[in-house]
């Protein structure tokens, strides 16, 4: 997200989930789409019927590549080389948007020379595709309009991933793609609701809508609005925090709907740090693997529980309803922490229901200023949402950026190769990947079935890498990492291509992120999990 | 927007937009016309044959397959449309199981509404029976059954599968009376690449694709479904204290109504024995079940000595927007630290 909110002005999908199946032309970067979001896996194909360009981009072959036109395998952590490859491709052959650019873009030239160090041999030999098919797929965006480009973790859970977005941003901009109906660059939301919690300033730098704590007037609002002074220090991140506990600087740990014990890169490391905390609260709907560690678990309900908003990854401020009372002595989760916040004798949480929490939401926060929950019961409204007559807004960027000078920003890129590549020991490189029958760890474990369709957790390796290592499809085997290692079968299969395996991470019978990096992107602070050196035996 | 086209159906005038199937124009204008294998949401194939009417000047015509023109004038009703409906029917009832009793669909059966509209001769319908044509009940999948025995053929499933889902995953296999739906290799459901998304299942206008054990719900709530981020609209149905079903809301701005697998059938783990349905302390090294209050006081206990940046949170994108507002207003004001971050980069 930190990517788009430099070029952009602002991180989050710039278009609309029904507007990807009139595109004529779509990336699909680092998503399998079709497993980790189904219903816009549906408007990809659907696009694809109507005749669609589909490109493709993964190390992987995922499901989505039956039906592209272009299928780009690079190796894992060669994004950017690939992108600026193409944006180098798009430029020569004159087919940027000079009119688009010199209106709404700055930056062109130095962006322009920085494509010179991107040769065809240099791009071919760090991604493993050949130019004439890098040309190909440059041309094919470039030519067929509106392109979107949609994007997931696999663009981001990288140290440079930051680079990566920007990297998609600027194929966008050069190509006059963003503001336009069924264009724009996509970055798929995971959960039901990260976009509606990084809204809400459940992040270390922002309070709601994206209001920086560093910025004296943002922290002056909410001062007064709380009515307490806050500190204008940034806090940690997801790992910092880990790493903080681990050292002993965070003595105390709130924890809320996550299992960091198998989500969490460099899993063994974090639990450790979970174990040396002073107290530890967790709050969940089940007693997970991370639950189990803690000093007080709090029941939490579920969202078919309890009635508020979630916010999809279209920035669509959707109503949440209750559909049964909350199993025995569960409680919502607002409901739990404001009951300790006034058990502690705070002022400002004696909320009754979670109309009265929105409504102070939108007192605070101009994007969602204009939503009220009579509204809501109309229909969804995607923001920003400045005032009660405003309608929301399904495409951003139409007029001028979010950034300060009004323009989109082309940034001049460097590669930088993974912080982990495959040496002697760890000849190898493990990617992760989801499963559409999976959701992260927990919730999808409980429903009957599921597991059934999923098939449970296999390595899947290349044919010829399971030769060298005498390995038959389902035999068992030991992976192992710099820092961690976990038994497993192994499927034999050519999605996956040479030198590269992957493993999905929701089973705590392979807790993949044993295995996974923590190394962390300089600016996003998101984990390196999609490259990590391993070596394999049979066990 | 294009003018619309006035025409007539059983002495009504009736308007419908350019490119209506005469069908349609009279369904949505409560003219009952018997259909069985169009769908509002597929392109019609026009492979029943129940759905002919009398068009002034034209033969029986298929109305699925007909759009409507000005001025065109319909006739849905006359001997002998009644009489090729008959035998059109027939040929789909043939070799249908109709224990209608134990199937799900009964009552909401589209083959049910047929036979009540044109009615059927049971006897001649017995006497053309092949006693020897059965398939087997495909139990593999753990959300629905295929019933072969219960199919008759309109392809709607097939067209599902191609136009909403887009997989292709199933088509028809074998010819003539032993036609039927089947994947590659005619394998069982689990074994092909289907996804499990249930589309094909919510369309099929008879038995032959039910939810396994379906419980009816006794009410239905619109919420959003809590899985990815797609956000799509959901129908919860709930009996009693428990959730029972879950359905696409019909054109739902980001999902158009449909679902994956883990939205329409995934539901299952909030009425699972293993929730936690108490607070817990851990006391001796145990957790014990402990009550609210002392849960809530403890905490605030402890907490009120951690203020300050050697205290963290990590919130939750499962949890609501409020939820996150409450969580991080918590975390700045009574806490007094900007240590909060959630699962956004994982």
């Amino acid at each position: 997200m930190a990517g788009l909110a430099i070029t952009l002005g602002s991180g989050a999908m710039t278009n609309t989930i029904a507007e990807v199946g009139d595109a004529a032309c779509i990336i699909v970067a680092g998503s399998s789409t079709t497993d980790a979001h189904p219903i816009i896996g549906y408007q990809v194909k659907k696009a694809v019927r109507q005749g669609a360009k589909l490109i493709v981009v993964n190390p992987q072959e995922v499901p989505l590549v039956r039906f592209s036109d272009i299928f780009l395998q690079i190796k894992p952590g060669s994004d950017v080389a690939l992108l600026m490859g193409m944006a180098k491709v798009i430029v020569e052959a004159g087919l940027h948007d000079r009119e688009y650019i010199e209106e709404r873009c700055e930056n062109f030239e130095e962006f322009r020379e920085s494509l010179k160090e991107y040769t065809p041999e240099f791009v071919s030999d760090i991604t493993g595709v050949p130019w004439d098919k890098i040309t190909e797929a440059a041309k094919m965006y470039a030519e067929n309009n509106p392109a979107s480009i949609l994007y997931c973790m696999g663009i981001t859970q990288h140290s440079h991933g930051t680079d990566n977005v920007m990297a998609i941003s600027n194929l966008g901009l050069i190509t006059g793609n963003i503001g336009r109906v069924s264009g724009g660059v996509n970055p798929l939301r995971g959960q039901n609701n990260v976009q509606g919690s990084c809204d809400m300033g459940s992040l270390p730098n922002v309070y709601t809508g994206y209001q920086q704590v560093a910025n004296t007037d943002a922290r002056q609002k909410f001062e007064k609005a709380w009515g307490v002074p806050l500190s204008g220090d940034p806090g940690l991140t997801h790992t910092e925090i880990f790493d903080a506990a681990y050292t002993g600087e965070i003595k105390a740990l709130y924890l809320v709907g996550e299992n960091p014990v198998l989500t969490e890169s460099n899993a063994a490391h974090a639990t450790e740090a979970m174990k040396r905390l002073d107290f530890f609260v967790v709050q969940d709907i089940f007693l997970n693997e991370t639950a189990q560690l803690a000093d007080v678990v709090l029941p939490a309900a579920s969202l078919m529980e309890k009635n508020g908003t979630t916010v999809n990854t279209e920035r669509r401020v959707q109503r949440v309803r209750k559909v049964i009372e909350p199993v025995g002595d569960a409680k919502p989760d607002w409901w739990i922490v404001s009951a300790i916040a006034n058990e502690m004798g705070a002022e400002g949480f004696a909320f009754n229901s979670a109309e009265e929490i929105f409504n102070e939401i939108a007192s605070v926060t101009p994007s969602y200023a204009g939503i009220t929950y009579e509204r809501l019961e109309e229909g969804s409204i995607q923001w920003p949402c400045p005032t009660e007559d405003h309608p929301g807004t399904p495409i951003l960027h139409t007029g001028k950026f979010n950034t300060p000078s009004g323009k989109g920003k082309l940034m001049a890129l460097e590669y930088r190769p993974s912080e982990e590549c495959c040496d002697f020991d760890y000849p190898l490189i493990l990617t992760t990947e989801r499963n559409l029958y999976q959701y992260h760890s927990t919730m999808t474990r409980y429903s009957d079935g599921l597991d059934l369709l999923s098939g449970g957790e296999h390595i899947k390796i290349n044919p010829s890498d399971a030769e060298k290592l005498g390995i038959n499809d389902g035999d068992l085997v030991e992976v192992k990492s710099r820092r961690g290692d976990l038994k497993v079968k192994a499927k034999i299969t050519r999605r996956s291509q040479e030198g590269v395996v992957s493993l999905g991470f929701h089973f705590s019978e392979c807790p993949t992120n044993l295995l996974t990096s923590s190394a962390l992107d300089p600016l996003a602070k998101t984990p390196e999990t999609k490259v990590c050196a391993i070596t394999i035996q049979k066990a | 927007m294009s003018e619309l086209v006035t025409l007539t159906i059983d002495n009504r005038e009736v308007k419908a937009a350019p490119g209506t199937s005469v069908l349609r124009a009279a369904l949505d204008n409560g003219i009952y016309v018997p259909h069985l294998c169009d769908h509002k949401d597929l392109t019609s194939v026009g492979v029943c044959r129940v759905c002919l009417v009398e068009i002034e000047g034209r033969r029986p015509t298929v109305s699925c397959m007909t759009p409507v023109e000005e001025g065109m004038v319909v006739h849905t009703a006359s001997e002998d449309l009644d009489k090729t409906r008959k035998i059109n029917l027939e040929l789909l009832v043939l070799n249908h199981d109709y224990d209608c009793q134990n199937c799900a669909q009964n009552s909401k059966c589209q083959l049910q509404d047929l036979t009540r509209y044109i009615g059927i001769d049971e006897e001649r319908i017995n006497a053309m029976r092949d006693p020897d044509l059965s398939w087997d009940l495909d139990q593999s999948n753990p959300y629905y059954l295929r019933d072969m025995n219960r199919c008759v053929r309109c392809g709607i499933c097939v067209r599902t599968c191609e136009e909403v889902q887009g997989d292709e995953c199933i088509d028809f296999a074998f010819r003539g009376i032993e036609t039927t739906i089947s994947v590659l290799g005619d394998k069982e459901i689990l074994d092909s690449t289907c996804t499990t998304c249930g589309e094909c299942v919510v369309r099929c206008p008879v038995g032959a694709l039910v939810p396994r054990n379906a419980i009816e719900p006794t009410y239905e709530v619109e919420t959003v479904c809590p899985f990815c981020g797609c956000g799509c609209g959901i129908l919860v149905g709930a009996r009693g204290d428990k959730i029972v079903s879950s359905r696409g809301i019909p054109d739902y701005p980001s999902s158009g109504g449909s679902l994956c697998v883990k939205g329409r059938y995934g539901l299952g783990f909030v009425n699972s024995p293993e929730r936690l349905t108490t607070p817990l302390i851990r006391k001796d090294g145990e957790l014990v079940e402990a009550s609210w209050e002392e849960a809530l006081s403890l905490v605030a206990e402890k907490l009120g000595q951690y203020k300050g940046d050697q205290f963290a949170t990590i919130a939750s994108a499962k949890c609501t927007v409020e939820d996150n507002y409450v969580i991080q207003k918590f975390t700045r004001a009574v806490m007094g630290t900007n240590n909060i971050d959630h699962c956004a980069r994982l």
